[in-house]
């Protein structure tokens, strides 16, 4: 047995370390000089230029204003599509009426089809509202999926009726009982779909590489893309470097603070 | 099935609106306009279109350039996601057994999850950086190649493949560990007793009983492979050298908006529709019938 757990704890350790690697060897990339990038056999250990490397890279593409639209971009993803959910799956649980079939096979065919295979199309669409380079063309197309939907619609049905009838009973309108009872109830699925979401809005690519074309307007993970130095260039890969951690590190950081909610939501948004 | 409970004429609609008219607007709208977009062309200034029925998907078919981007989308999904999960089960079978830390394990197996697909590339980048990357430096102790993804095409495949996987891995360790700590130790035991190896037990109680877990993580991985990769080829190999990297998605849109043949883009984006919703389907139902949940 204590030979079988020490097998098991160095498999973990060596994955770890293997997984960490690359990004010990971004961050130390960052912290060193232009000569020290390109001096071979590389060097694996910090150096002192981290704060001129990162200082460099926030001056170059107005690094705060990328991190504030992908914050924007990010928040504004995830707490919409949670409160457009919310409520519409509260309607299809908790009333009758004419045309919810109608309505839940039009928000679940949505899940078949993610944002890339219709492109061109949905660049129209938002070029016509006069949406392009605007947070709202750079958010709300990204909130037309069902994933949320289904979730608070699987959990409502675990909460029995007699709940609802009781708030009934004491007086509670529809919305009173949604804001006092199911939404206290729905915190941890709430949290849940809130990680995974904010995950995707930081690091969703292709819709914002489309739909924005000023650099005020572009978010984080595209508004990298002009540090990396191509053939041509300055190896400057310590920039790059220092930039990448800058864009990794909000969306790393939401995993691990809220790890419990992320495995919940990765499940269930999944299902 | 639930009984309504609340009764009133316009609330519920009022609830389903912004869902609706976000759903009809970005996506039956541009759904059904790439379909109708799918059978024109756009006229040699942009400023109108023209018609052409069927050509755009004949154009496609005849295309092997299409084809090979197709083989390219397959092909890198399948060793992303078979690959991945396949080192994943086995290092998690190897390391499953009742220990402490687990829950800090975890939390270090599953932070590369949030990194983006297109800055993982960046650092994997570098990693195989021809003149200063440590990876084709240590390699040229071992051979003279040139480990150049700039020049060689499977190079930069490699590249882009163990990029996904390393974003990917850390999560399928983590959930094939949590679903073989699921399984109860009896069961392996009695096989045992029965005289059955370990390859045995493995195959004939450890595999089978983690089907959900298997089905569950395939179509994330796959999901992932075919479409969040988007930012991966963008930001690190733009689709070469040559087309050796042009994945379907990376295809339609550089076809759409680099090449402004919109016409030919949106045939592109019909036939990923159909995919998707073959793939949807094949997956509704195995999940009803293999699967042992």
């Amino acid at each position: 047995m204590s030979r079988n757990s020490a097998l098991a704890h160095g498999i973990l350790v060596a994955s770890i370390v293997l997984l960490a690697f690359p990004l010990y060897y971004a961050f130390v990339i960052s912290t060193q000089s232009l000569d020290e990038v390109t001096s071979l056999p590389p060097k694996l250990a910090p150096s002192t230029h981290l704060v001129r490397n990162y200082a460099d890279a926030w001056a170059r593409v107005g690094m705060g204003r990328l991190l504030l639209n992908s914050t924007i971009v990010a928040l504004a993803v995830a707490l919409g599509k949670i409160v457009i959910s919310l409520l519409s799956a509260f309607a299809i649980v908790y009333f009758d009426f004419r045309g919810k079939q109608l309505v839940f096979w039009m928000i679940f065919i949505t899940l078949m089809l993610p944002v890339p295979v219709r492109i061109v199309s949905t660049y129209q669409v938002v070029s016509v509202l006069g949406w392009v380079d605007t947070y709202w063309g750079l958010t709300v197309p990204l909130m037309a999926s069902a994933t949320g939907t289904f979730l608070f619609r699987q959990y409502y049905r675990t909460i029995p009726d007699s709940l609802a009838e009781a708030a009934q009973l004491d007086g509670a309108g529809p919305l009173r009982f949604l804001w006092s009872i199911l939404l206290p109830l729905s915190t941890a699925n709430i949290a849940a779909l809130f990680v995974i979401l904010f995950v995707y809005g930081w690091n969703e690519y292709l819709w914002p590489l489309m739909v924005t074309n000023s650099q005020e307007m572009r978010t984080a993970v595209i508004g990298i893309d002009s540090l990396i130095p191509r053939t041509s260039q300055l190896p400057e890969w310590n920039v790059a470097m220092a930039a990448a951690m800058m864009v990794l590190l909000p969306p790393v950081a939401v995993i691990v603070v809220m790890q419990r909610w992320f495995v919940k939501g990765l499940i269930e948004t999944e299902k | 099935m639930r009984r309504a409970v609340f009764r009133n004429p316009w609330l519920p609609y009022a609830l389903v609106a912004p869902q609706i008219v976000i759903t009809i607007v970005f996506f039956f709208w541009p759904a059904f306009d790439s379909l109708r977009l799918s059978l024109y062309r756009a006229s040699p200034f942009g400023d109108r279109l023209i018609f052409i029925g069927g050509s755009n998907f004949a154009r496609l078919f005849g295309d092997p350039a299409y084809f090979r981007s197709a083989a390219t989308s397959l092909g890198f999904s399948l060793v992303v996601t078979v690959g991945g999960l396949a080192v994943a089960l086995l290092l998690a079978s190897l390391a499953n057994a009742k220990i402490r830390g687990l829950a800090l394990y975890r939390t270090l197996l599953l932070w590369p999850y949030g990194i983006a697909p297109a800055v993982a590339g960046v650092i994997w980048l570098f990693v195989f950086h021809p003149s200063f990357g440590v990876l084709p430096y240590l390699l040229s102790f071992v051979t003279t190649y040139q480990f150049n993804w700039f020049l060689k095409g499977w190079v930069a495949l490699a590249l882009i493949v163990i990029a996904a996987i390393w974003k990917q891995f850390g999560y399928n360790l983590a959930f094939y560990l949590a679903g073989l700590q699921a399984i109860p130790g009896s069961v392996l035991e009695a096989a045992s007793v029965d005289g059955a190896g370990p390859v045995r037990r493995f195959f004939a109680i450890t595999f089978p009983l983690l089907s959900p877990v298997t089905f569950f993580l395939f179509t994330l991985n796959m999901t992932f492979a075919f479409f969040e990769t988007f930012g991966l080829i963008h930001a690190v190999t733009q689709g070469g050298p040559g087309d050796a990297t042009s994945i379907l998605v990376y295809r339609a849109w550089k076809d759409g908006f680099d090449g402004l043949q919109l016409g030919y883009s949106a045939a592109q984006s019909v036939i990923l529709m159909l995919l998707v919703i073959a793939l949807t389907a094949v997956q509704f139902r195995y999940a009803e019938k293999k699967v042992t949940y």
